[in-house]
């Protein structure tokens, strides 16, 4: 029986890759492009102010909604805290892999790796979780700062009008903060993998020819690690586009692109709104994505 | 070599395109029952991928190949009656040696007694009694050879196909091995179609050698008939080392401009006051160059046409301080009227 | 004198900075783990005004966090599965054929975790209110399916690539079917890779919160449990003992598949 079945399929190879590649495919194609398909379509329609219904009807009009100042607003700070974060995790992350990469002894490199590794995969919102307890106004970091008698910096840096607020987790800066550390991982192990593609005899080279260790550094190392360091911020960046649960559970005052689509499809019903302002961080991906890719980044994801 | 009628492979008009690539095109070939036949050719030039569709992992794009007179050209490879070696052994590394032996038996629904029965008898054919219990990955390469050739042999194939297997095999190891391999045919009595680049391999194992070029097949014949008497400049080029002469200096010496060959070996070198015998020919020259390789010698000679000629003695009594004085001398070459081997082009 | 620095040791700058990397990445869990044993129930209060383990006990009791921690497992468990099957089917023919398209099919299924989780999200929801469909559990699952796939399909394809190519044409050589083939040689193959996928898959499902927030209706799973006690604290020690629980319950399926992928291509390098 299965020998006939498989000779059956052995003729008709093009049967064969059929139904290997049917289910995957029907799948992602009919639930998953055919929401999103869906929801560009619903960015066309608009919300009927009065009575808080949906119009089926083509229009414009909900993306102009998009240009008003303070959606424009959100805009800005969303795409400035996703740069600020980019920057900083690659600048932490850096050390530790290069370290990884190139120092650590072979045993140390496998539990260095497992180190980074879990961080990845396990709860982002026990993590996120983890720094409401810390940020806490009695909590941790607070006691910390009274001990080391920072306070008065730490209120200093709160009364400016744009990264401050009323307390630390409240505040841009805690926010800030919250989202370096959970996107910490997406960061490390791109530029870790672009690191240890980098041959120890090209250090060596670059030192027998004459460079200082610095000029290594600067002429060798980091071109080199730079397609990691764009691939790793292609995920810090369009995880903290779109993120609402970190804004939301710190109770941060100010919206982010994820918290007003969360809020316009939820408390509001909005979901023309919401579906036109999730085409904003999709645009700013695939951009960055076509970017990423003139620079090399595809190959060390 | 049997006289069966039937022949065990028969390619008829075999094509096989890749896109744009003729990587075969329309070989006719056949191969007789029990002999051990080599496919000898460059990469790329159609020998495995012949070899790839008598298995059946690739089917020809027109025409018909049978296996002791059935088409087979459309068969799966688990219904046609051929095995192969591969040339990365394809060992299954989860399986120990004598399950990897016995594959082929088990998923046949032989029980499990009489799977280890042969299983035994096949690691003692090929000298490695005992080792049953171990993974392949605790065997060196030479011993996973055996262990690959004994899995495609337990099902005694009608054919058993060998793709490159000794490539990755050390030469001293693969020297022993060409010598097994040849013994263990000799003994199961299966035609074995054997795939190589190395015309020395070809020449010492086969009964007969099929030289590809480009997707056809350019000569079949034995050994020495490959050897002897090459049919085509490139046969004569890619096995073994040959001269070409044409244009004016053949048609002085053979009253033909056609491109004749002749082998190193076949030429004499003498005085220049030498006078040749009957039936020789004779080339004036200059010595070129001079390699001493301890059993031979290899000269380099500039002739009178400005072709440069190799030409190799043995070192019967020479030693190197007379072959090497030789030297930018005057010679005179001679070789007999038969081993001039006209390669028509 | 030494020309070049490039030896086996690390400058004291580096090393701090790899340290303070990696103690930034651990600490906070810890501190949860600290904070399980509060007595304090309604702040953060640090220094911890004392110790007590009763949480624990408190935590079991809850009915609630029972159904939400059932539902979790059987969402991830049932999502995992889905995307082995979906998963390694995908695989085998990206690996079987050169087909037009090939690279298509990887872009497809890496969309979900390349796109932020609300567009996921957001879309699900969107269909299934246009389609009049209930939430469900299902809908939670299908949900989750979507991201899940490529875990999977990434494991086992990186794992048909460093197999002997040749393997699957021996074993029909000496006369396995296809089925036979997948079942003697494929299957054990990939087996590995199959459950490092498997388990990473589950582990990503059983604290996925994002996209469950808009498919999972009334249902509460464990994260959504917690993420309703991040935004309107009430039980806050309780919590506290539920984040701990999540991440050692995940963690033991993420070390485990870390381990698998190590290990399997070590011996890979010793067959070579």
């Amino acid at each position: 029986m299965l020998n006939r079945a498989s000779t059956y399929l052995y003729h008709r190879p093009r049967l064969a890759l059929a139904l290997l590649l049917g289910p995957p495919m029907i799948y992602m194609v009919v639930v998953y492009l055919g929401a999103l398909f869906n929801l560009l379509i619903y960015s066309f329609y608009y919300l009927e102010e009065f009575t808080g219904l949906i119009v089926r009807e083509f229009t414009l009009s909900t993306y102009a909604q998009l240009f008003e100042p303070a959606n424009l607003d959100i805009f800005k700070r969303t795409t400035v805290m996703a740069a600020a974060v980019t920057v900083a995790d690659a600048l932490i992350a850096f050390p530790l892999s290069y370290y990884t990469a190139k120092f650590a002894s072979p045993r140390m490199k496998t539990w260095l790796v497992i180190a980074i590794t879990i961080p990845l995969w396990s709860s982002y919102l026990v993590r996120v979780y983890a720094w409401k307890l810390i940020l806490a106004q009695e909590g941790i970091l607070s006691w910390f700062i009274n001990l080391l008698h920072l306070d008065g910096v730490l209120s200093w840096l709160l009364s400016f009008e744009s990264i401050g607020g009323s307390s630390l987790a409240l505040s841009p800066i805690g926010l800030f903060i919250v989202f370096v550390y959970i996107w910490l991982p997406y960061m490390i192990l791109p530029i870790l993998t672009s690191l240890e593609r980098v041959p120890k005899s090209l250090l060596e080279a670059s030192g027998d020819l004459g460079a200082k260790p610095l000029q290594t550094f600067r002429t060798v190392i980091l071109p080199l690690a730079f397609p990691g360091v764009v691939a790793g911020s292609i995920f810090t960046f369009s995880l903290t586009l779109g993120d609402f649960i970190a804004p939301i559970a710190l109770g941060n005052s100010k919206f982010f692109i994820g918290m007003a689509v969360y809020s316009y499809q939820g408390t509001a019903g909005n979901i023309p709104l919401a579906a036109a302002m999730t085409m904003g961080p999709i645009v700013i991906m695939i951009v960055y994505l076509l970017i990423a890719r003139r620079l090399g980044a595809f190959d060390a994801l | 070599m049997s006289n069966s009628p039937t022949p065990a492979i028969r390619f008829n008009q075999v094509s096989r395109y890749f896109g744009d690539v003729k990587a075969v095109d329309q070989v006719n070939l056949e191969v007789r029952d029990g002999e051990f036949f080599s496919m000898l050719g460059p990469s790329g030039s159609g020998k495995t991928t012949c070899l790839r569709m008598i298995a059946g992992f690739d089917r020809p794009t027109s025409g018909q190949i049978f296996l002791y007179g059935q088409d087979v050209s459309s068969l799966p490879p688990y219904e046609r009656d051929v095995n192969t070696v591969f040339q990365d052994y394809a060992l299954f590394p989860h399986m120990n040696v004598a399950d990897n032996i016995a594959y082929g038996l088990m998923v046949k629904k032989v029980n499990k007694s009489e799977r280890m029965r042969r299983a035994d008898e096949m690691l003692e054919l090929v000298r490695l009694t005992g080792f049953g219990k171990r993974k392949p990955s605790q065997l060196s390469g030479g011993q996973r050879q055996r262990v690959a050739l004994a899995r495609a042999l337990v099902n005694h194939p009608k054919v058993l196909l060998l793709d490159e297997p000794l490539g990755a095999l050390d030469l001293k190891l693969r020297q022993q091995m060409q010598v097994e391999l040849k013994s263990i045919q000799q003994r199961v009595g299966i035609t074995f179609i054997f795939v190589t680049h190395d015309q020395e391999e070809a020449l010492t194992m086969s009964d007969r050698i099929a030289v590809f070029n480009e997707g056809k097949i350019s000569q079949v014949g034995t050994p020495a008939e490959i050897y002897e008497r090459p049919a085509s400049p490139f046969v004569a080029g890619f096995v073994g080392t040959s001269n070409l002469i044409g244009g004016e200096v053949a048609k002085r010496l053979t009253g033909s401009d056609k491109m004749f060959s002749i082998r190193p070996e076949k030429i004499h070198l003498g005085n220049v006051n030498s006078q040749p015998e009957a039936g020789m020919v004779s080339l004036d020259g200059a010595v070129r160059d001079v390699v001493y390789l301890g059993l031979f010698t290899r000269y380099l000679v500039e002739t009178e046409g400005g072709i440069d000629l190799m030409v190799v003695e043995q070192n019967l009594k020479t030693t190197s301080m007379d072959v090497l004085s030789v030297k930018g001398q005057k010679v005179r070459l001679f070789w007999h009227k038969d081993h001039i081997n006209p390669v028509g082009g | 004198m030494r020309s070049n620095s490039f030896g086996p040791k690390a400058s004291w700058g580096l090393k701090l900075a790899a340290l303070g990397g990696l103690l930034f990445l651990h600490v906070p869990i810890l501190i949860i783990f600290l904070y399980t044993l509060t007595p304090d129930e309604t702040t953060y209060t640090f220094p911890l005004p004392g110790i007590t383990f009763k949480w624990f006990g408190i935590a079991l009791q809850r009915e609630d966090l029972w159904r939400a921690l059932t539902l979790s497992l059987k969402v991830a468990a049932v999502a995992t599965i889905a995307a082995l099957i979906l998963g390694t089917l995908a695989a085998a023919a990206v690996y079987r054929s050169n087909f037009f398209g090939r690279e298509a099919i990887s872009f497809l299924l890496i969309l979900p975790i390349a796109l932020p989780g609300i567009v996921t999200g957001i879309a699900l929801r969107t269909a299934l209110g246009g389609f009049d469909i209930p939430f469900s559990f299902w809908t939670i699952v299908i949900g989750h399916a979507t991201f899940c796939v490529v875990v999977v399909y990434n494991n086992v394809l990186a794992r048909f690539r460093r197999m002997q190519g040749s393997q699957i044409e021996a074993s029909m050589d000496l006369g396995a079917n296809s089925f036979q083939t997948f079942r003697y040689v494929i299957f054990p193959n990939i087996a590995t890779a199959l459950l490092a996928g498997g388990m990473l898959a589950f582990a990503l499902s059983f604290d996925e919160v994002i996209v469950t927030t808009f498919t999972a209706g009334q249902d509460t799973t464990l994260p959504i449990w917690i993420f309703s006690q991040l935004t309107r604290p009430r039980d806050r020690p309780v919590t506290n003992v539920v984040a701990m629980f999540v991440m050692l319950i995940t963690f033991v399926p993420i070390f485990l598949a870390q381990r698998l992928s190590a290990q399997s291509s070590d011996t890979e390098g010793e067959t070579k």
